[in-house]
């Protein structure tokens, strides 16, 4: 049993929430600005600790893994990217099947049980090409499953494939596709899709490709782009729309708040998110996300020493060893490290007196690593089964 | 989970609650617990009794490393170049002075004087720079910690209060509480076997307290200590603190692996943060507790706020001790604001001696 402190909750005026959370009651909009306003940070995180407890106990979900970028061409321009080349740009690049697949030969020694590829909008792949790469990865690695294409890649593909998404959906389940990452949703409101990312799908466009995935059976993520130029009200909305969703399909895996990062982007007078403001977005998604069984902190984002603290701030997930990440850089003004060793993931997850689990891409936990102790979960919204269905 | 017993906590809880010291198995017992929310709660409950206002302060200062030159070999210091190595370094009066000028034109008042036991310098080598530095600058001495001022006490044939006493003439205004480790023998004499004693740091403390120069107090965990270890260091320091009043605040910060004897791991985020919390809760009678920007980064010394901490510490221009072993953070005054401001507290400039200055 855990020590409680009533006085946390009351001392920083949210005595009613605590009340609530203990209830097992869904969190308002109007909750939602009290937690983003409320300065005593500690509260926030222990409230959000509370639910993560209950859900996952101390179980601390990872997953060896390593990510493929196969394309950096996108015409999307968005403000906040540093990783695109607009095409015709002498910087960009596309992986063949076979470029992916030597690149996978580097780590043949290596156990790889997630392949996640994401990658720039390239108006002149063909169709073919995405089935093509899905195709030679699952040949190449037939044990990892591949979580791959945000719900924008997804659209372009279906242009590319001039198809129903439900048809393509299926033919790229059948060419490997296991699951769907879910980026790409940046922060839905209208200001700020048309001040940073006008291009790219729009708000309700990333809605009707979530939910097209989810009916197809796929399993998705859930995330929100925030330290840019968004608001607390439009963060709220966001969370409180993919919680509508997720009712609706029940779909989601997890949700990942993703840190902004201004370096070499066109936003660069942005200061870095600080470390308050990352374990800020991790307890707020776990509260008012009562519907999705995880909420990840995806170390690459807001530092491996951050994310170890975010365990006890709601998350209870990690990612993994990614092994290769270009999208953007390992945070911290100094650190590159792209990788983290399955020995280090352990070594954070123990030390903060958590317990690893390890899983594959749909959260199913890897043999041998049962002994997790799952606290009883109590009424309500929280009441949630891991998901652990096969595609 | 095992060790968080829920019954000793109780009274630890309430221990803190009212005001009252902890033992030394209260403070074993905290570095137990892993809920770290509840940590959280009881060390920002004690930083706000000491601390009633919202404000986190910091100083605008400078180290200089005025030599690498060491003949000590500690085992977890990566800065140090044997006598003869030919990458020794004494900075020169010129060089010291450019140092103090670029802190003075950043509105800067604390000069951190540190470096090597070289055996080169003798006491007049001190006496002449603090000299020259305060005859052109307004700026406060902070420096020689207590393995320079003992083995300068030696070489220059004077006992310490004496030396002491010189330097304070000279200009000298503090000692930074350096080199403390952890103040248990057994774990001196595995990482730094040529250094002093724990008695010998804490007389030297004690002597520069009697004789009108605060100081600070430090911890290096993370080497090859136990909890017990820590705990024991703690209540060294706060007995001393209890007896002269002297020091000025706590900062502890996690052994740097890189490029030492030692190597091994960096302790982590989660480690440094129940430490300075534990720090917080044992010390009642110390004021103020700092964050380790250096070691830390600007991300988790700003979650530290949380944690007990009330001060960032200096400014960071250049460093090169911690630096050699992996630590690089710099920290500007416009960056140490903003992490305050967002961590919902007023940024407060000190001096040296933690009075506020704006």
């Amino acid at each position: 049993m855990r020590v409680r402190v009533e006085a946390l909750y009351t001392r920083a005026g949210l005595g009613d929430l605590s009340e609530k959370v203990e209830r097992g009651e869904r969190l308002t909009y109007a909750d939602g600005l009290r937690l983003y306003r409320t300065p005593d940070l500690t509260a926030v995180g222990a409230l959000a600790n509370r639910i993560r407890q209950r859900m996952n106990g101390d179980a601390t979900y990872y997953v060896r893994n390593l990510h493929i970028n196969y394309t950096n061409i996108c015409n999307k321009l968005c403000k906040f990217c540093s990783f695109y080349a607009p095409p015709g740009d002498p910087r960009g690049y596309v992986l063949s099947p076979e470029d992916i697949v030597a690149r996978l030969d580097g780590y043949r020694d290596q156990v790889i049980r997630e392949i996640h590829m994401v990658a720039g909008i390239n108006p002149k792949l063909p169709y073919q090409y995405y089935v093509d790469i899905l195709r030679a990865v699952h040949a190449a690695r037939p044990e990892a499953q591949i979580k791959a294409f945000t719900m924008i890649e997804l659209a372009q593909i279906a242009r590319a494939a001039k198809k129903p998404l439900r048809d393509v959906l299926e033919d790229l389940r059948r060419a490997g596709l296991a699951c769907v990452p879910g980026g790409g949703a940046e922060v839905f409101s209208d200001r700020v899709h048309e001040e940073l990312f006008r291009a790219k799908l729009d708000n309700e466009g990333w809605f009707d490709v979530a939910r097209e995935v989810h009916r197809a059976g796929l399993k998705s993520n859930a995330t929100m782009l925030y330290g840019h130029i968004e608001t607390v009200e439009e963060k709220v909305k966001h969370l409180l729309h993919i919680r509508d969703l997720q009712d609706e399909t029940k779909g989601f895996q997890c949700f990942v708040p993703l840190a902004f990062d201004p370096a070499r982007t066109e936003l660069t007078h942005i200061p870095v998110t600080t470390g308050q403001q990352n374990l800020r977005e991790i307890a707020i998604a776990r509260l008012l996300l009562d519907n999705f069984p995880h909420i990840k902190a995806f170390w690459i984002m807001i530092t491996p020493q951050v994310a170890q603290l975010a365990l006890w701030y709601g998350a209870d997930d990690l990612d993994g060893t990614v092994n290769h990440y270009e999208i953007t850089h390992a945070l911290g003004t100094t650190s590159h490290r792209q990788a983290l060793s399955h020995e280090d993931l352990l070594g954070l997850i123990t030390e903060a007196g958590r317990v690893p689990v390890e899983r594959d891409a749909l959260y199913n936990v890897i043999a041998g690593q049962s002994a997790v102790s799952r606290q009883p979960s109590a009424v309500g919204p929280m009441n949630l089964k891991i998901v652990s269905a096969r595609c | 989970m095992s060790g968080n017993g829920a019954a000793p906590l109780k009274g630890i809880e309430a221990k803190v609650l009212a005001g009252e010291r902890l033992s030394r198995d209260d403070g074993q017992a905290l570095f137990r617990v892993t809920d770290l929310p509840w940590v959280a709660f009881l060390a920002d409950t004690v930083r706000r009794r000491k601390h009633p206002e919202p404000e986190v302060t910091y100083v605008i200062g400078r180290i200089i490393n005025y030599t690498n030159v060491c003949w000590v070999k500690c085992s977890f210091c990566a800065f140090y170049r044997l006598p003869g190595h030919h990458e020794g370094y004494v900075l020169s009066r010129e060089e010291i002075f450019e140092k103090v000028q670029e802190l003075v034109d950043h509105g800067g008042t604390e000069v951190l004087f540190q470096g090597g036991l070289n055996p080169a310098l003798k006491i007049d080598y001190y006496e002449d720079s603090f000299r020259a530095i305060r005859a052109r600058f307004p700026v406060h001495i902070h420096g020689l910690s207590p393995a320079e001022l003992i083995y300068l006490a030696k070489i220059s044939r004077l006992s310490l209060r004496d030396t002491l006493l010189r330097l304070q003439a000279a200009g000298l205004g503090s000692i930074p509480g350096g080199g403390a480790e952890i103040l248990v023998d057994d774990v001196r004499q595995a990482i730094s076997p040529l250094k002093d004693t724990a008695a010998e740091w804490l007389d030297c403390i004690r002597t520069a307290h009697q004789v009108g120069l605060p100081s600070s107090a430090t911890m290096m965990f993370g080497s090859v200590e136990t909890a017990a270890q820590r705990v024991e260091h703690l209540l060294r320091l706060r007995a001393l603190q209890d007896e002269t009043g002297g020091f000025t605040a706590f900062v502890a910060w996690n052994f740097q692996p890189d490029g030492t004897e030692l190597n091994g791991k960096r302790a982590s985020a989660f480690d440094y943060l129940r430490t300075v919390a534990v720090a917080r809760l044992m010390l009642d009678n110390f004021d103020n507790i700092q964050a380790s920007w250096l070691t830390q980064g600007p991300k988790v010394a700003q979650i530290a706020l949380h944690y007990g901490v009330n001060d960032l510490g200096s400014t960071i221009f250049e460093e090169r001790v911690v630096s050699a072993g992996g630590a690089k953070f710099m920290a500007s005054h416009e960056e140490m604001e903003q992490v305050i401001r967002d961590a919902g507290f007023v940024p407060r400039v000190r001096s040296t001696r933690y009075e506020i200055l704006r």
